[in-house]
């Protein structure tokens, strides 16, 4: 389906047409090139690539150059691929913008990259709740507690939740409502929250589900 | 990077709010919205306090009604404000009037000046989003 590579700004509130006061992420998204087109004969599927982000040609290196070269644009920071099942209807290096693919009102997911937290406890990356602050727990306070039984079944199951790496994990959030798009600045107004931090790269493309 | 952020909130504020401080009685004209009908309620009091931030600044109106304290939160900018009205303008030395809600009666007054009424309308700065998805509310 396609949809545009874009980057989170941050959050903020804006008043709806009855006054109410909506919390929206601010993402700027487009204008995308298409770099490439991926063609049933050629590569089995068939999709779109497209470029975002502006990179200094020296900060580029010579396959790189070479292959935004068909965009007709410099050197992107970002190419990403949308599954679309006619790509005869767009052209290598024609330009994406936001008015083109999304209109206020409607419902987009999300796919960004989490925060990274590292190796994190089971409190954290499971919510568990940890022991007791007093009566008598002894060095045990933000555990897990039993992982499993004795001699039956012998081992830990699989799937256990332990402590361990979180975040920094693609993550989609589901039917957004798009509440305003701002042409003239390439900014999209979401409701909501979005996975990831201010300035990460986030992909937005029409709901799936209904 | 912000300060797009920052466009934004600034085109929601509205231009022609009256000037009004902490310790002035205001009468806060508010649409409400019952059914499909609008009606505009006056709600007269003490300014008992004001939080700034762009478009999410607001402002505490306390009254006494029927003998009961009653506090109303208002967003500044929120286009459910018709108008604001200053009544009196209040000698304060205090920025939160949390105080009052200890006193009432004759120490619950402020010491002020009444103004001539400043009917200035509320406008907003710029038309709010013309398309809104009815189905909005959680």
């Amino acid at each position: 389906m396609i949809g545009l590579i874009g980057k989170k700004l941050g959050m903020s509130q804006v008043f709806g047409a009855d006054g109410s006061l909506i919390p929206v992420t601010v993402i700027q998204t487009g204008p995308c090139r298409v770099v490439q087109k991926k063609t049933a004969q050629r590569d089995g599927y068939t999709a779109l690539q497209l470029g975002f982000g502006v990179r200094k040609p020296q900060r580029a290196n010579k396959p790189l150059l070479g292959h935004c070269k068909a965009a007709g644009a410099g050197p992107f920071t970002v190419l990403r691929e949308f599954r679309v099942a006619d790509v005869d209807n767009y052209e290598v290096g024609g330009e994406l913008t936001i008015a083109q693919i999304f209109q206020a009102g409607e419902l987009v997911d999300i796919v960004g990259r989490t925060k990274g937290r590292g190796f994190s406890g089971v409190i954290k990356r499971h919510g568990m709740s940890g022991f007791p602050g007093s009566h008598g727990t002894h060095e045990y306070f933000r555990h897990g507690g039993s992982i499993g039984n004795r001699s039956y079944p012998g081992r830990i199951f699989k799937g256990k939740r332990m402590a361990g790496q979180y975040g920094n994990d693609r993550m989609t959030a589901l039917h957004l409502r798009v509440v305003e798009i701002r042409p003239e600045s390439n900014l999209l107004l979401v409701r909501g929250s979005v996975p990831g931090a201010r300035g990460g790269i986030v992909l937005i493309h029409k709901a799936v589900q209904g | 990077m912000s300060n797009l952020i920052d466009a934004i909130e600034a085109s929601q504020l509205k231009t022609d709010i009256p000037d009004f401080k902490v310790g002035d009685t205001v009468r806060v004209h508010a649409k409400i919205i019952e059914g499909d009908k609008e009606r505009i309620q006056v709600f007269e009091g003490a300014v008992i306090g004001r939080a700034n931030g762009g478009n999410r600044a607001t402002f505490t109106v306390r009254k006494i009604s029927y003998g009961v304290g009653v506090e109303r939160i208002f967003p500044l900018h929120s286009p459910r404000i018709d108008k604001i009205e200053v009544v009196t303008h209040g000698r304060v030395r205090r920025a939160k009037l949390y105080y009052l809600r200890e006193l009432s009666g004759k120490a619950a007054r402020i010491k002020g000046t009444r103004v001539r009424i400043t009917t200035a309308r509320v406008a907003v700065a710029s038309p709010p989003p013309a398309e809104e998805p009815s189905s909005e509310q959680p």
